[in-house]
């Protein structure tokens, strides 16, 4: 028999907001644990919650950009549990009416055809603390910096049908989210989290079968591999005759499986009601129609007026488009330099490479737009060669200086002055008799050689045509 | 007559005056305190160091000639639910036995910047849960009439204090009439302000949609003053009300004339003890010599009201205690693992009033029950809300019994929940509608024991209770001063 798989993903995404959800405590990452944290957000008797208006904000611009149905009124439940990461015996969330619902997002199918996931609904919510157990095995304790950090849940409807379009699904859900300058997404730092819920069930049948809850994928990566190994699991339970256990996996990076980590899949009692320390959360259809015309420019638009307006390639747009930050960056350097194929072949070629190679983000990166016009502009104006560019660049990517500096303090400038390089070139002739008397004989490659040992010789300053030029001159006619 | 006797206004007066000192006044009342607070138990906490301090300090100002706040120097208890930054605060229990907070409650910062001496911290119910101050679990105080009754509560540290002079005013929190019923027991003066005047920022939650913070005082004038001082908005309670705090101790002198008075059938139940009825309706008919109309009105859905609450306010207060878990602050008990440190920190913490709320809330929350039982109570709650809204379409003021009966006896109904429920019954239908609603003195029963007379307004207008209030102070036949048990005598108007 054959199955059909049916997945559908919880994505949590903390928002991008100054302070946390219900108190002024900032909304940032520190190593050192309790330091972000106040009566407040500590959950001390007789503190009261007060709402950040920018977290609704951003939740609204998160529904919109996901399409979704705004409610005008909507509010905060408890959601009430004993765990000691939340400070006060309940998780403030929004459980019976969401700020966004039935919403959907397009994506490709394995096939590359667009397909649309529907997203059930998009609720606010604080987070919970972090639980940290001791080397010694003796002790649990407990960071509480991350409590109160104001999240988005967004949830899809059990729309997905493999593992790839689970992982396109979350790419194409981060891009959204950080074009819409929701969140970070960063899956790796926790900004970013998703759990998987999957079930199996025969070709053609319209009941879903049991399904397990996958936690613990740190990594778009990760929650293709996880989903493939359930895959192949739950496949191997049913075509055995058995029945799939609904519970909570664990993804183990490691050894690259999943382990039991809750048995019985139990159906939690939250006892959530209303929290009457809030007020509900009013939007007038004016305000939803702001944000929805406030709303950024998204990838794909970008992209087409990238061609439109640069007349650049449709595979550059859609690489500089492919994070907002790469595509600001880009339009950024237009602002200073405009050539725009030039610009996106260095970010696209030295600069990513960089990037890459250092592991961080160009929102982070010291190499910034003026440096990088800077630095086109001495190649335009002849004052290095390309190849020296690329050292300054690397040179200017970890010192934060600007090329210019960088050109002056090292010598790098350009040797363009002829009897400076005639000297050289005579040398390189009389050192290299058999080269020149190849090229002589017609083989016109052999320049190439030539030219680069003038470069040798000169370090790279020498400009290279003009390099060519004199030695043309010199040896073909004698 | 002793300093201890007077009224807050008379104190006030006499200390910008210059006539005493705020050391004088303070002398006074710790010496009260010396007195009777071995019989009565009032104070879970004395914090007459810095008491002393404050009162020190105003007189200095005062003799400098600033311009200070006409309660300065005026002594203050607190209830011991109110977070005192540096300061015990137990919500008498053994959950918060040494809980010392990291901040001072809104209305303590206000008490504070006006520089009135806060002389202690007052017993209660534990977490505000009861309604004769036995279920605290340290001890349990002693009405002032007769020290074989008890004070009424939550508030009864508060209220017996002021009646015992102990201070001329006091602060409470009214979740279901935890204000009102002591002060009633008691034949002192309290307010439960309308929900939201006054910021709850600091009190130590009960039941969020119903705790309210108010005075407790000899009369509505002084009650006045002190709301005064602590009403207004506060960002950080987002239920507390934007509206200005208008000057409420103005309101009483005000004619009467005119004022449409309900009298609450319900209130003055057949069932109601029948000197409290007659004493109720000898009030109103005082009422009208002064130019109120009377006429009597039903709230059609009162009778359903104590059951509402009865799952209303367990519902929020299991959520509420929820934090109480021992990880964090407060009692923590040993543990093998992370449930039983849950489980024995909340079964060693609590105490059985507070189990039970506990498990009455869990319940009425848990699916399969949510509809049944919370979500009904909360639909009986908007009936019982509109039939304030329309009685209040005819009528400015409604008035009935305070409680059913004068104070009872210790022990009498602690192992009876029901029995101890009911003694709020008059209580809690306004608490549930959120409206302002006063309990003064109306003279004492045959026993000997005071008995209180409820005067509830619509949203926000507390200046009317104040002013039918001062009314029937300056009219009716002052009750009998002395207090049999501790041979207090001669003390303002009662």
């Amino acid at each position: 028999m054959d199955y059909e798989v049916v997945i559908g993903l919880e994505v949590h995404v903390e928002l991008k907001t100054e302070s946390k959800l219900f108190c002024s405590c900032p909304n940032c990452f520190v190593p050192e644990p309790n330091v972000n944290t106040c009566p407040v957000c500590l959950g001390f008797p007789g503190t009261l919650p007060r709402l950040n208006r920018e977290a609704v904000k951003l939740a609204l611009t998160a529904s919109l950009a996901l399409n979704c149905r705004i409610a005008l009124r909507s509010w905060f439940d408890r959601k009430n549990y004993f765990y000691p990461d939340i400070p006060k015996g309940y998780q403030i969330s929004q459980f019976y009416e969401p700020i966004g619902s039935r919403g959907s997002l397009t994506i490709e199918d394995d096939l590359g055809r667009p397909k649309v996931i529907r997203i059930g609904r998009v609720h606010m919510e604080e987070d919970a603390g972090k639980l940290i157990h001791s080397p010694t095995g003796d002790a649990s304790l407990v960071d509480y910096n991350r409590a109160g950090v104001p999240l988005v849940e967004i949830v899809t409807e059990p729309d997905l049908r493999t593992p790839g379009d689970a992982r396109r699904y979350l790419e194409k859900l981060k891009i959204i989210l950080q074009y819409a300058g929701v969140s970070d997404c960063k899956m790796e730092e926790g900004s970013l989290r998703c759990d998987a819920n999957i079930s199996l069930r025969p070709s053609g049948s319209e009941t879903l079968g049991s399904k397990t809850e996958l936690k613990n994928m740190n990594s778009f990566k990760a929650v293709e591999k996880s989903l493939e190994h359930e895959i192949k699991r739950q496949r191997a339970i049913l075509k055995s005759g058995k029945e799939v256990i609904s519970q909570t996996l664990r993804w183990e990076e490691e050894s690259q499986k999943t382990i039991v980590m809750r048995g019985k899949l139990q159906a939690h009692d939250y006892r959530c009601f209303a929290d009457c320390d809030l007020a509900p959360i009013e939007l007038t259809a004016e305000e939803v129609e702001e944000a929805r015309a406030a709303l950024p420019e998204m990838a794909e638009a970008r992209a087409e007026r990238f061609v439109h307006d640069y007349k650049l390639p449709d595979y550059d747009a859609l690489m500089l488009t492919s994070s907002r930050g790469l595509a600001d960056y880009f339009e950024s350097c237009l602002e200073f330099y405009n050539n725009p194929k030039n610009v996106s072949n260095w970010i696209m070629g030295e600069l990513s490479a960089r990037l890459n190679s250092a592991g961080i983000e160009i929102e982070s990166c010291s190499f910034g737009p003026e440096h990088m016009a800077e630095l086109l502009r001495m190649i335009d104006e002849n004052l290095i060669s390309g190849k020296i560019a690329k050292d300054v660049l690397e040179k200017a990517f970890y010192s934060g200086k600007m090329p210019r500096r960088i050109v002056e303090e090292d010598g790098l400038l350009q040797i363009s002055d002829q009897s400076e390089l005639e000297g050289i070139i005579e040398k390189v002739i009389k050192e290299n008799p058999d080269s020149v008397g190849n090229y002589r004989r017609g083989k016109t490659k052999a320049i190439g050689f030539l030219v680069g040992q003038v470069m040798k010789e000169t370090r790279g300053k020498a400009n290279p045509k003009l390099v060519n030029e004199l030695l043309v001159k010199k040896i073909g006619f004698k | 007559m002793e300093l201890y006797q007077k009224t807050a206004a008379e104190l006030s007066r006499l200390l910008q005056d210059k006539e005493i000192t705020a050391v004088e006044v303070f002398n006074s009342f710790t010496e009260r305190i010396d007195e009777v607070d071995p019989h009565l138990k009032v104070f879970i906490t004395c914090t007459l160091d810095s008491a002393l301090e404050t009162a020190a300090a105003v007189d200095r100002r005062r003799m400098e000639n600033e311009e200070l706040h006409p309660l300065a120097g005026v002594p203050v208890a607190i209830k011991d639910n109110f977070c005192t930054e540096g300061i015990k605060t137990t919500c008498a229990s053994k959950m918060l036995e040494s809980y010392i907070p990291p901040y001072d409650a809104a209305v303590v910062e206000k008490l504070k910047r006006i520089g009135m001496p806060i002389l202690g911290k007052t017993n209660m119910d534990e977490f505000a849960m009861g309604s004769s101050t036995e279920n605290s679990a340290f001890f349990v105080t002693r009405n002032p009439w007769d020290l074989e009754r008890v004070p009424g509560g939550s508030s009864g540290g508060s209220a017996a204090a002021v009646a015992a002079g102990m201070v001329p005013l006091a602060l409470g929190s009214d979740t279901g009439g935890s204000i009102r019923q002591p002060a009633a027991l008691c034949g002192i003066t309290g307010l439960r302000p309308t929900y939201g005047r006054v910021s709850r920022y600091g009190l130590i939650a009960f039941a969020s949609s119903l705790d309210q913070i108010g005075p407790l005082a000899l009369n509505a004038l002084d009650c006045s003053l002190l709301l005064e001082v602590i009403a207004g908005y506060d960002q950080r309670d987002s239920t507390s009300l934007p509206h200005e705090v208008p000057q409420y101790s103005a309101a009483a002198g005000r004619e009467l004339e005119g004022v449409r008075i309900g009298l609450i059938e319900e209130n003055i139940s057949a069932n109601f003890d029948p000197e409290i009825k007659f004493a109720v309706l000898k009030m109103a008919a005082l009422l009208e010599e002064n130019g109120a109309r009377i006429t009597e009105v039903s709230l059609p859905h009162t009778d359903y009201g104590l059951s509402a609450y009865y799952l209303i306010a367990p519902s929020e207060a299991a959520s509420n205690l929820g934090r109480y878990d021992g990880v964090r602050y407060g009692y923590s008990a040993d543990g093998d693992n992370i449930i039983s440190l849950f489980s024995r920190t909340r079964g060693q913490g609590f105490g059985a009033e507070v189990k039970r709320r506990i498990m009455i809330g869990t319940y009425s929350l848990s699916a399969g029950y949510y509809d049944a039982y919370y979500l009904q109570a909360m639909k009986v709650r908007t009936l019982i809300r509109r039939d304030y809204e329309k009685a209040f379409q005819n009528f400015d003021i409604l008035v009935g019994a305070t409680t059913p009966t004068p104070a009872f006896k210790l022990g009498e109904k602690a192992d009876d929940p029901l029995k101890m429920y009911l003694s709020d019954v008059c209580n809690i239908t306004d608490a549930l509608a959120g409206v302002p609603s006063l309990s003064i003195p109306a003279g004492l029963h045959s026993s000997g024991l005071p008995m209180g007379m409820q005067l509830t307004a619509a949203p926000l207008n507390e200046g009317l209770l104040f002013q039918a209030a001062a009314v029937l102070e300056k009219c009716s036949d002052s009750p009998p001063q002395q207090r049999t048990a501790l041979n207090l005598t001669g003390r303002g108007e009662l």
